[in-house]
């Protein structure tokens, strides 16, 4: 069979050049002594000394990681509730809507959610800070949570969970012996995926933050509007390295389970 | 054919349809095909039989143009097939899993092929018709492919694949999806379809039995070569190997000594038991180890001593009860299993033997067939 | 009981955090024009009662939305975001198929090392992703620098703060939305399918015209409406890589309510963009749902 023709090799190429020489670019040029970021004058780590002596952006990176944390873990909870009552509640009544409110924020422009929220807000005259940061992105990302987790559930065999109550297991017992444990991956990535979507965002976090409340995102974003600078090269490099790192590590750690899992056996 | 005649592959001046000279087929280290040189001819129905992985598929996709030979030549009506491409040859395939069209209904996957030629409207209706009506789908014309059952599905695949009149059909594996009641139906409807339209038909099979009943000739495959080319009776009563009979039907391998006597072979084969006699003008040294192999339904089973030189007495091991037929395997005092038929005649209410009875094993001279290789 | 309360955590979640904040954006868009200032006219008084109820909806009015036709800025806000996510979608289509293509063709031990390379920009942050192109597009940026080296240019173009940087940052960004869908259909595709095509006389290019593509067809939508959606509402791309020059409804509307201040009349501008996207959104969930038909029956 003809595998590999000259075509399939030159998109593949081209295709992945184009997804990560910027990147590669970006990460090169936060090496860059020059405060001209475009014209490379020799190799230097000044801008991320720099970077970690600016209060501004540590300030931000701390509040973000707080608001990523508390948000994407509520997040957690209500989306594998959602998820379960997507999938295992039977009929109950505005299902319909409920699964709409599922999938609805998924696909709702995000300028949108930010502004209605915002308008909810001061509506009810909650001061924005943190907790608003956090109530938003809670809002969207159990959306993504849940169909993530509810993708897994239905592939899940409902059977086993009825042998589970079959041997004397209460419901809950069953989710937490049987359920659980099977569709634990699924719930960590829905975590990690609501964690860097909250690290990530801009658009919601920006109408939902308050003065005293500002996130990395918002902050990038104002400093960037003004130009390329040596120090967002840094923070992004830094960013990106963290991503980089997390994701090597999930799949080690999955690596080496599906290992110890057929040594098991 | 008219009984008369002889047939073409007994014809030395008969020209081939197709013609395989010396093919070998290689992927990467593995030699898939090992130069392996065969004809089939016009109006013939030739089965391809061989185990997973004996190069029968390569072969075949050797002729449809998805594969091209590492050495050697493929002709078919004298013109070499190596530079025409799949799309240009008067051959068509129908495919294992008959990879029918999903998005196009019956007619249209019927029609695919003529449109492809620019077949005028008129003319391809007409085809299409004709098809539908050979296969009896006409009710089904409009459906799409999922919406039909199996057995449907395999008829549409076959008129998809006569609808171009090619000179020469492939079917790769064509009645496996289909349950054993449905296949042994199909198959003869195959057989009456290649009869009609007088289409050559290549067969891929792995069922002995399916090739056996709708097949001219057979060609045993393994490990990339042709083990035996032949007619189904001549493949199973006389194999030319033990791969050939044992992969045929059921049969008893008797390892033993060869030794030539006057009108046949010798065979001694264990100590205290009689040597084994089978009339034949093969030619073997003597002392050469050979299989003495016969056919279960050959042997015959009672409890008195048989008059015949051919006999070994042994014990009741387990009876398999099949309905038309029982086969009984029988321990011999050496250890050998020996297995014998009966066919089931008379409706009985008690079996003449059982579990533990002592018996005696019989079989003519000319029952068995002695292989040395 | 207890499933009682596994319904109704997210449900109240969801109605309050979701439901009832895009209902004040309805209930505003309606209100009349003010800076700024809450709370907005006209005011609804429980105390009176039905009257009260009755008082406050003779009020509402359509004055804003009225106003968004009368200025040009708006429409035309709207009109360049449809241009702008349509030919981003087909550059997108035109950029993603290949790849999605040569994905499917590519060894099965391969195939999974090049889903993750596809799927990893995914996790590292969209503002970046986009802020990277800004060093390679500016005029003194990698782009033109090597152009110039190359003797290909004279003078440095001028691509940043253009249409074509928009359609690059987008084209970039959500490549891997198109390019996913596509390649999952393709690789459900049955290979032999092709080879069927080509028995009866199809040439390859034929094949795929008429065997590939339109049983990919789900698919490829499905790419397309996962480009087109989210870059209607875009505001980062325009406004990094957009400059003054490309008029974008979500840019439109955050300088509507940031710089502005007219939150009713920007509620408006949210309310018309969530109709135009009504249609898409539900021929994607058709799509998926026929989608989803096919793979159960």
């Amino acid at each position: 069979m003809k595998r590999y023709s000259w075509f399939n090799v030159t998109s593949l190429a081209a295709g992945f050049a184009f997804l990560y020489l910027p990147i590669l670019i970006l990460i090169i040029y936060s090496f860059n002594e020059n405060r001209l970021v475009t014209i490379w004058a020799g190799f230097s780590t000044k801008w991320y000394v720099e970077l970690f002596q600016n209060e501004l952006f540590l300030d931000a990176a701390w509040v973000t990681l707080q608001v990523a944390v508390i948000s994407s873990t509520v997040a957690t909870v209500l989306g594998v509730m959602a998820a379960y009552v997507l999938i295992r509640a039977g009929r109950f009544w505005g299902q319909t809507l409920f699964s709409g409110l599922i999938y609805a924020p998924l696909v709702m422009p995000e300028i949108i959610t930010g502004l209605s929220l915002l308008l909810l807000f001061i509506g009810i005259g909650l001061d924005r800070g943190i907790t608003t940061i956090v109530l938003a992105h809670t809002t969207f990302s159990m959306c993504f949570v849940s169909v993530v987790v509810s993708s897994r559930l239905v592939l899940f065999d409902r059977s086993l969970e009825e042998a589970a109550l079959d041997l004397g297991c209460t419901h809950w017992q069953a989710f937490q012996l049987v359920t659980l444990p099977n569709i634990l991956p699924a719930i960590i990535s829905g975590w990690l995926l609501a964690f860097t979507l909250s690290l990530d965002d801009l658009v919601i976090a920006s109408f939902s933050a308050g003065p005293g409340a500002t996130t990395l995102p918002i902050r990038i974003w104002s400093s960037v509007r003004l130009g390329v600078s040596p120090e967002i090269n840094a923070l992004s490099t830094i960013l990106i390295g963290f991503v980089t790192f997390g994701i090597i590590l999930a799949s080690l750690i999955s690596k080496w389970k599906s290992l110890s899992n057929s040594t098991d056996l | 054919m008219p009984a008369d005649d002889i047939d073409p592959w007994d014809d030395p001046t008969a020209k081939p349809l197709i013609r395989f000279d010396r093919v070998t087929k290689r992927f990467g280290e593995f030699t898939a095909i090992n130069n392996l040189s065969l004809n089939i001819f016009e109006t013939e129905f030739f089965a391809l039989l061989g185990p997973s992985g004996c190069g029968k598929t390569t072969l075949m996709r050797m002729l449809a143009g998805f594969e091209s030979p590492t050495e050697g030549h493929i002709f078919l009506s004298g013109q070499d097939l190596a530079p025409i491409p799949p799309n240009k040859r008067m051959v068509n395939m129908m495919f294992q899993s008959y990879a029918l069209f999903p998005h196009l209904t019956i007619y249209d996957n019927i029609a695919f092929g003529l449109r492809r030629q620019k077949t005028p409207k008129a003319e391809l209706a007409e085809r299409v018709d004709e098809m539908l009506n050979l296969t009896r789908l006409e009710k089904f014309a409009h459906r799409k492919p999922d919406q039909i059952s199996g057995g449907q599905r395999q008829r549409v695949a076959l008129a998809r694949s006569l609808a171009k009149k090619p000179k020469l059909l492939l079917l790769d594996e064509p009645l496996g999806a289909l349950d054993k009641k449905l296949r042994q139906e199909t198959q003869f409807e195959l057989m009456d379809i290649q009869e009609k339209t007088g289409t050559t038909f290549v067969i891929v099979t792995h069922d002995q039995e399916e090739a056996m009943t709708v097949a001219s000739r057979v060609a045993v495959m393994d490990e990339g070569q042709l083990v035996q080319v032949s007619t189904p009776d001549v493949i199973y009563e006389m194999p030319n190997s033990v791969y050939v009979a044992d992969f045929i039907g059921d049969v008893n391998l008797i390892e033993g000594k060869a030794k030539k006597v006057e009108d046949g072979i010798d065979l001694n084969w264990a100590e205290n038991q009689p040597t084994l006699h089978c009339k034949t003008n093969k030619s073997v040294s003597n002392g050469q180890i050979c299989h003495l192999a016969i056919r279960p339904e050959k042997i015959t089973i009672q409890s008195d001593t048989p008059e015949t030189k051919n006999k070994v007495q042994g014990t009741i091991l387990d009876i398999a009860y099949l309905g038309n037929i029982s086969t009984y395997h029988v321990q011999l005092s050496s250890g050998h299993v020996i297995k014998a038929q009966t066919s089931n005649t008379r409706r009985i209410a008690r079996r003449s033997f059982t579990w533990e009875d002592t018996v005696w094993l019989s079989w003519t001279e000319t029952a068995g067939i002695v292989l040395d290789k | 009981m207890r499933r009682y309360f596994l319904i109704i955590t997210p449900y109240f979640w969801l109605i309050s955090l979701f439901v009832i904040p895009f209902l004040i954006v309805i209930r505003i868009s309606l209100s009349d024009p003010e800076i700024s200032i809450p709370p907005y006219t006209p005011i609804l008084s429980l105390e009176e009662g039905w009257s009260g109820l009755l008082q406050f909806l003779r009020q509402l009015d359509l004055d804003n939305y009225i106003f968004l036709t009368q200025d040009a800025l708006y429409w035309k806000a709207y009109l360049s975001s449809l241009r702008i996510a349509a030919f981003s979608t087909i550059i997108a289509l035109f950029v993603g198929f290949p790849i999605a293509y040569g994905m499917a063709k590519v060894q099965r031990k391969w195939q999974t090392t090049l889903l993750i390379l596809i799927i990893l920009p995914f996790w590292t942050s969209f503002l970046i992703r986009v802020y990277s192109w800004i060093g390679i597009l500016s005029t003194e940026g990698y782009l033109n620098q090597v152009l110039l080296g190359l003797g290909i240019i004279n003078q440095p173009l001028t691509l940043l703060n253009t249409p074509f940087a928009v359609y690059v940052g987008i084209t970039y960004t959500y490549l891997p939305f198109m390019v996913l869908p596509i390649y999952a259909s393709l690789e459900k595709l049955d290979y032999s399918l092709l080879e069927a095509a080509e028995d009866l006389g199809c040439s390859q290019i034929s094949a795929f015209w008429l065997i590939t593509v339109p049983l990919c067809r789900a698919g490829i939508l499905a790419g397309c409406f996962l480009v087109f959606i989210p870059t209607l509402g875009e505001i980062i791309i325009p406004s990094l890589l957009g400059g003054s020059n490309t008029l974008m409804i979500g840019k439109v509307l955050w300088e509507e309510f940031f710089n502005n201040r007219d939150w009713p009349v920007a509620s408006a501008v949210a309310v018309i963009l969530l109709i135009i996207l009504i249609i898409p959104i539900v021929l994607f969930q058709r799509n998926e749902q026929k989608q989803q038909d096919l793979g159960t029956r």
